[in-house]
This record gives structure tokens, sequence and C-alpha cells, in this order.
């Protein structure tokens, strides 16, 4: 066994060959930080041409690549990346595995992520610019009356899209056949349960996006047409296979915050979670439900009044499973021993702002309202809550709960408290006042606006500069703990720490479990 | 005490500001800048008043929830000595927070059904306008039962000028069009929505009318208005580069005021007709085309005939080239490109002025006077 026990290899090649899922986890997490930075680069430059009425700093048409690419890197290279960097490091820790099932694919699938980005980044150099039709890219304005660097861009979706199936494949390969001994589905962690399920949507819905922008590259260079109503197609059935597509993605990026927030309240509140059970039917209902609400986003498209109704209703029984998950959450936190470090701080504030994007969800979820509601900046407030609020404010209490497990030292927490309050108070000031003009009639993606809009998107702009100088303050403490933080060697971490992962030694060694743990049989789940 | 409230405004702070300012906006008296209005339709008050119910559902909700949490940051705290409870299930519970929301949803779907169902009521309309989107502007076409129909189209009217910050922004700034559409007051009027080129949507807020212009589509949708005035909108479907610059405008007059307007504008369309069969002189061509370039072609080919989107007039070997190709690509547009065909969009008359214009302005010297006549020749065939 002895020759079992080495490190990593030395230099560039340890990351290019790597089959460890923590070197793998780690490579994700960075990458997608950098997409985030370069999602909030272009967030800031929306924000800075928003900033007064009149065109003063871009052009309308590159205003249209910017909130485009803005949405696909933060949706593609951010968030989903940074979940999967997360589940390569956390799903064999929480279950007892010493690697994924399928190492090699995960290196692969890590890797050609960063070219892929690079190729879409490039389509801003290119002739006609980048693609502009926003990030559900709508036919014909994505098809016919597309740049041509469309068709790097459906590339680009091909590959992610692969990417994704992949590194789905291998959490599920992981999980089903990987569990330590005794470690059955009912007592895994609430994080490995919701990532189960957001890698079945995975697969089940990235084939067809894959199948959408396959028929776009048609369209355009083959004389089909798919979604030209010119020659007998039907622009309208783009979004309906693009939001059968594009709804469980929704909940692709929320579920695995839903398992992090779940992970990490118990531990601050020093008490079990509450409802471990229905927090997993609750997961499930979600997933299905996601299935049958696609056309939600099309209620303005024209159809029938059956399918309003059908797809209302349906939208508005998400309700039911997402309070579930709401109250278990704050019934967790009831007649704990609550203490406020900065990963629980960003649970609270996830608890907060996510239940109001739930709340402007089931809003939306109101057809005859929508009609007033829809494509204004009612929705880009709705989304950014549940978006960044959700996700990105769940990610950051991740990377501050286990980072000091995975590196052996403690971040700065002063450092990481101020991050949390300038991050929810410039979160809160760009997205709250987005609901007052999208109420007042201010459409999305317009890159000038009329001039009873003006001190809210002023007050916007001035926030989101706030909330992205707070990432750099993000970035700055990462590094910091990585490189000269205060060592911890307690294994749990923190007091109130449950779970495998909280079993192995501090920092966590390169392999952990060759052997399976043994698994208490009488303890009901971490 | 004083500790404690120390922490819980420290940890409430956030909200509390946004509660605030809120609260002040609100007592500033424009709530029409902050929340949704009614609007001018008994549909936009239906819509209205279930927009409050569910806001209010969700705020009492909210409360309740927020409440329970703040409670436990406040007293149920390490700090305070408190020893955590072990209790992590109650089927009881469990039970009852599923059930009573979903008898909440289903008191919201009521009202919703019966909204809905009113707004796809598309019977008894008195009157049929079809609005067609086109990249960066509206077509509207009354389809009377008496006299001839009636249509224009209705272009942004902001002069680049405000927009790119020359000049002071006026107060209509992106919500004025060259001729707005009008329609009478307290009358059922169905709108026949479609696009020309991409995906557009229609809406105006305060008659409570959204609806997506899709080419090969022809939506419907109705509003009925109670009260006179002029009512602003915007495309609200990402439509591309101009997508934010092709507002809507709307004038609900009077029926009498209506019935002269439609009147005026059928006399007008005669009038075209018999411009139509008359020569023009180049100086009169070169005065009307100009008109026509800057509302029909300058967005993309420039306030110079420099080009931008679409290429560049000046010296254009289309525009200083054989006359037939040069209609052909004016009245036919070039498929697959960002060059609609104008022949539907503009008459005769203002096609071979523009024709004209371009041939002769820009340094362009072709010497060439298109007629109206050579227009409807070409289209003819």
């Amino acid at each position: 066994m002895g020759d079992h026990h080495h490190g990593p290899a030395k230099g560039l090649s340890r990351w290019l060959f790597t089959t460890n899922h923590k070197d793998i986890g780690t490579m994700y997490l960075w990458f997608s930080f950098a997409m985030f930075i370069l999602g909030g680069a272009f967030a800031m430059i929306i924000r800075a041409e928003l900033f007064q009425p009149g065109m003063q700093l871009i052009e309308p048409a590159f205003f249209n690549q910017m909130t485009t690419l803005h949405g696909l890197i933060m949706v593609f290279g951010a968030i989903m990346p940074s979940f999967v960097g997360l589940a390569n490091w956390l799903i064999p820790m929480m279950i007892g595995a010493p690697d994924m099932a399928l190492p090699r694919m995960n290196n692969w699938s890590f890797w050609i992520l960063p070219p892929t980005f690079l190729l879409l980044a490039s389509t801003l150099f290119m002739e006609g610019g980048a693609p502009a039709a926003g990030w559900t890219f709508y036919a014909p304005l994505s098809t016919t009356y597309a740049a041509p660097s469309v068709t790097f861009f459906i590339f680009s979706i091909h590959v992610l899209g692969l990417s994704s199936i992949m590194g789905s494949i291998n959490i599920i390969a992981t999980v089903m056949n990987m569990r330590a001994p005794g470690m059955t589905y009912m007592k895994m962690p609430l994080f490995v349960w919701t990532w189960l399920i957001t890698a079945f949507l995975l697969v089940a819905v990235m084939p067809v996006l894959a199948g959408a922008v396959t028929m776009m590259l048609m369209d355009v260079h083959f004389g089909t047409s798919f979604f030209s109503a010119a020659g007998g197609g039907d622009p309208v059935l783009f979004q309906h296979v693009f939001w059968f597509f594009g709804h469980p993605e929704v909940y692709i990026i929320i579920l695995p915050a839903f398992g992090v927030v779940s992970q990490i309240i118990p531990a601050f509140s020093r008490k079990t979670l509450f409802g471990y059970d229905s927090m997993v039917y609750a997961t499930a209902s979600i997933a299905f439900l996601s299935f049958i609400v696609w056309a939600h986003h099309m209620y303005t498209v024209g159809m029938p009044v059956a399918g309003e109704l059908f797809f209302m209703y349906a939208t508005m029984l998400i309700a039911v499973p997402t309070g579930v998950k709401v109250f278990n959450w704050v019934t967790t936190m009831w007649r704990g021993a609550l203490t406020f470090e900065t990963p629980m701080l960003f649970c609270i504030g996830f608890l907060i702002l996510f239940t109001i994007g739930g709340f402007t969800g089931l809003m939306l979820s109101i057809a005859p309202a929508d009609f007033q509601y829809h494509d204004s900046y009612f929705v880009v407030a709705h989304f950014h809550y549940v978006m960044v609020a959700g996700a990105v404010f769940s990610m950051s209490a991740a990377i501050y709960f286990w980072l000091p497990k995975w590196c052996g030292r403690m971040y700065n927490e002063t450092m990481g408290k101020t991050h949390f309050w300038i991050s929810f108070i410039g979160f809160n000031i760009t997205f709250f006042p987005q609901h007052f003009v999208g109420l007042a009639g201010m459409p999305r993606r317009i890159p000038d606006y009329a001039l009873q809009f003006a001190d809210f998107n002023m007050m916007s702009s001035i926030g989101a500069f706030i909330y992205g100088a707070s990432q750099i303050l993000f970035l700055y403490n990462v590094i910091a703990t990585i490189v000269a933080g205060k060592p911890v060697s307690d294994e749990k971490v923190w007091e109130g720490a449950e779970g495998l992962e909280w079993t192995i030694p501090t920092p966590a060694p390169y392999h952990t479990f060759e052997t399976p743990p043994k698994i208490d049989p009488a303890h009901a789940h971490s | 005490m004083g500790f404690k409230a120390k922490r819980f405004w420290k940890l409430a702070l956030g909200p509390v500001l946004m509660l605030m300012s809120a609260l002040a906006l609100a007592a500033g008296g424009d709530v029409s800048s902050v929340n949704m209005s009614p609007g001018v339709t008994e549909v936009g008050e239906r819509i209205y008043d279930l927009h409050m119910i569910i806001l209010i559902i969700c705020t009492v909700i909210g409360v309740g929830v927020f409440g329970v949490m703040f409670y436990s940051i406040i007293y149920h705290r390490k700090s305070k000595g408190v020893i955590p409870a072990t209790f992590h299930e109650s089927t009881k519970v469990e039970i009852a927070w599923t059930v009573v929301p979903f008898f909440i949803l289903i008191a919201m779907a009521v009202p919703a059904t019966t909204t809905l169902l009113e707004i796809y009521d598309f019977d008894d309309a008195e009157m049929d306008i079809l609005v067609t989107g086109y990249q960066w502007k509206w077509k509207y076409e009354y389809l009377n039962e008496e006299g001839d129909n009636v249509s224009f189209f209705s272009n942004l009217r902001t002069p680049q000028t405000e927009i790119y910050n020359a000049e002071d922004k006026g107060e209509h700034y992106l919500l004025e069009v060259d001729e707005p559409l009008v329609i009478p007051v307290g009358t059922k009027v169905r709108f026949l929505v479609t696009a020309n080129d991409v995906i557009h949507s229609w809406w105006v807020p305060a008659l409570a009318v959204k609806k997506d212009a899709i080419p090969g589509f022809i939506n419907e949708t109705w509003t009925r208005a109670e009260t006179e005035g002029v009512f602003r909108g915007q495309c609200a479907e990402l439509c591309g580069k101009d997508h934010g610059f092709m507002p809507i405008v709307v004038n609900v007059v009077s029926k009498e005021e209506y019935g002269q307007w439609m009147a005026a504008k059928q006399t007008e369309a005669a009038e075209i007709k018999q411009l139509m069969a008359q020569t023009f002189t180049m100086d009169e061509q070169m005065e009307r085309g100009k008109g026509v370039y800057d509302r029909a072609c300058l967005a993309c080919h420039g306030a110079a005939g420099e080009g931008g989107l679409g290429k560049a007039i000046a010296g254009s070997p289309i525009a200083t080239g054989d006359l037939g190709q040069h209609l052909d690509i004016g009245i036919n547009g070039v498929p697959g490109t960002a060059m609609q065909a104008f022949g539907g969009q503009l008459n005769d008359v203002d096609m071979a002025a523009v024709i004209t214009y371009q041939r002769n302005a820009f340094g362009n010297n072709m010497g060439d006077t298109v007629q109206p006549i050579d227009v409807y020749n070409h289209k003819k065939g």
C-alpha cells in the first residue's frame, strides 16, 4: 500500500494530467472565479453605460454583446463550473470515497472548458462582434440576423454541454457506486443529494440545448428553416426548445446552492438539519416540476389560454416545495445555539434574498400580471435575487466554510465579514431599485432609457460598483488565507460541523479514504 | 439590552436601509415611479389588483418567516448560553406547511384565472389594427370596414444629438415618435400583432397590453382605454441594435376626434395616390428624399451616407450604378442581411425620392431623377 501514498506530481504536468478530485476541484474553482471576474467586468461596463440617460461610453450594438456575454459567462462559466468544483472537492469526502468514479473523464471535462471560453470571448474581436441576441439567443435574431461569430458561439455551447454531461455522469457514477459501506442514500449529506438530482437534470437537458443550437447551425449554414417563418419554420419552436433546457437550468444552478446552505446552517446552529427527509423529497419535487413549467417564460408569445393556465398552475406549485425548504432552514435555526461566522452570514443573506427572489418568482408566475412584468427590469431584479443571492452568496459561504479544511489555514474573519456586508449592501442597492423601474415600465436589455428611470438606474450602477469591488476583497482574502492564513489543525475546524469530510486530517491530505470509513448505523445523517 | 440592540441593528442594517428608502419614496407621493400603474383600462386595474394582492400576501408571509428567523438570530445565540434543542423533525408541522401554502396558492389562482380569461376574450372588438414590428420601428395598419385601410410607420423622433448628449434631453426622451397610433376612447380595439424580421414585443403599460410580434404568426390582443390621453411604451423583446429606440406612442382621443383624424388620413392616402401620377423635378425629389432618408435609411447607412450597420451609400457601386439594380435593392432588400425590403414600407412617391437622393447626395452625382411611375413599373416587373 505504501506506494499509493504519493503526493502530487511537480510542475505544470500536475495540473494538466491530474486525475485527483481535489486538484480538479481546485482548477474548476479558480477557473470559475476567473470567469466570474470577466462576467463581472462586462456587468460593470453595462452599469457604467446605464449610469445616466444617453449613450456615453459604448454603442448599442456593443451593449447587446455585453449583456449577452455577461449572461452566458456568468451562467456557463462562473456559476455552473464553481459548483462542479465544489462537487469534486466534497462529494468523495462526504461519502467516504477515495476519488471520483471516472477520474480521467473528470480531467477532460475540466480541460475542455478554458479553450471553449477563450473561443467564446474571442468572438468579441471578430468581424460583426460577439453574439448579441441575449443569453437566451432567440431565433431568428440569433440565426438569420446574427453576426458570423454565432457559429463559434454554437461550437462553444456544444463543448460546454459536453463538459457538463461528462461532469454529471461522473457525479452520478460516483454517488451511486462509491459510497462507503453503510452510507445509504438517506444518510447522504444534503449537498450530495442536491448534486445527484442536479446531475440527472443536466444529463436530461444539456442534449436539448445541443439540439437547439444544432438546429441554429443548420439554419445558418445548411439552408434549413427550423426557426425561419419565411421557409415554413417556427420561431416560437426555438423558445420552447430553449426553455425546456432553460428552466431546469435555473434549478441546476440553485439546487447545489440549497445543498450548501443545508450543510452550513446546521453547523452554525449547532443543531441537526430540520426535516432531512422532506428536504430530499422537496428537492426531487422541484426537479420534477422544473420540466413542466418551461413556457412560463413565454406567457406573451401568444399561447392558447389552456396552455397559459397549465403553465401558470404548474409554476405556482413550485412555491410549495420551495417554501418547505425555507421553513426547514428557519426551523433548523430555531432554538439552536447560533454564531455568526462569515459562512453563516452568507447563508442568512442567502435565506433573506433568495426568499425575496422566490416571492417575485411567485408574482411572475401569475400569467395576467406577467403581461406587465414580462421582459421588464422586474424580471432582471427577480433573477438576480435568485442567481446572485442564491448561487453566488451560497458559493461564497461554501468557500469560507470549507477552505480552512482544504488548505489547513483560517481566513481572516474580519475581512470575511466585511466582504459579506459590502456584498449584501451593494447587492441590494444594485438590484432592489430594479424592481421599481421594472414596475414603472422600463424594458430590459436597453442601452438607454427614458428620464423617469434615471435616479434608480444611477443608484443601481453605484450599487453594482460597490458589489463588484467587494469581490476583489474576496479574492484577496482567499489568496491571503492560502498563502499566510493562521494554521488550523483541528479536524473539525468548526465546532458544529458534522460529516465525514470533518473526520479526515486538516489540511485534507492529497488522498483520502483509501480504505472506506466506518459509518455509524445509528447516526441518522450528517 | 444595549449590546443586543447593537448586534440586531448590525444584522438588520441592509433590509432596514432598503425598506426606509422604499418608504421614503412612497411617502414622496409619486408611487408611479416605484410601482405598477393600473393604467387606463379595466383589465389594467384588475391586473394591478392582482399584483397588489399577491405582493401583500408575499409581504405578510415574508414578515412571518423573517420574524421567526430574526427572533432566533436575537435570542437563540450561543453567546447567550443557549443549549441547542435536539428536535429535527415533526410530521405534523411539515404537513401543515405543505398544505397551507397550497390553499393560499389556490386562493391566488382563482382571480388570476378569471382575469386571464377576460384578457383572452377577443370577441366584440369594434375595430382592428394590424401592428407590425420592424427593425426598429412599428407599422400600424387600420383595417377599416368603411373606406380605405390607412397605414403608416411610427419612428423614434428623439434626435441623435439628444441621445449622444450634444443637446439637452426633452421631456419625452426616447418615448416620442413621428406619428403616434390614434385610437378612440371607450372602444374595444383589437390588435393583430406580427413582425417583419425578428421578434419584437408591443408593450404599452397604461393599456395593459404586451404581446410578442413574431414573424410568421399573427397574435391577438385588445384594449379598451377609458381615459383620453397620450400613453407611451416600448418594444419589450430584444430585437437587435436599436431595440431600445423603437418606442410606442398611443393617442387616445374622443370618438369624434378619431373620426376626423381617420377621415384626414384617408384623404392624405388619396393625395399620395394622386402624387404617384405626377412628375417631380430634381429639387423636389432631393428635398423629399432627404426627409425619407433620415427617417428610413440613416440608422444603418449613416447621416453622411458613410455606412455603419449597412454599407456606405457615398460612392457605393449600387447608388452610382445601374438604376434598375438600385431600385431592386431598395424595394426587395437583400435577403439574409439587415437590408430590409422597403417596397412595402415606403410608398412609391417616397421610394422614388429617396433613390434619387441616394444617387445625388453625399458626393454621388448621377444626375438622374427617379419618378414614382418608375418605381411602380419596377414593382410590376
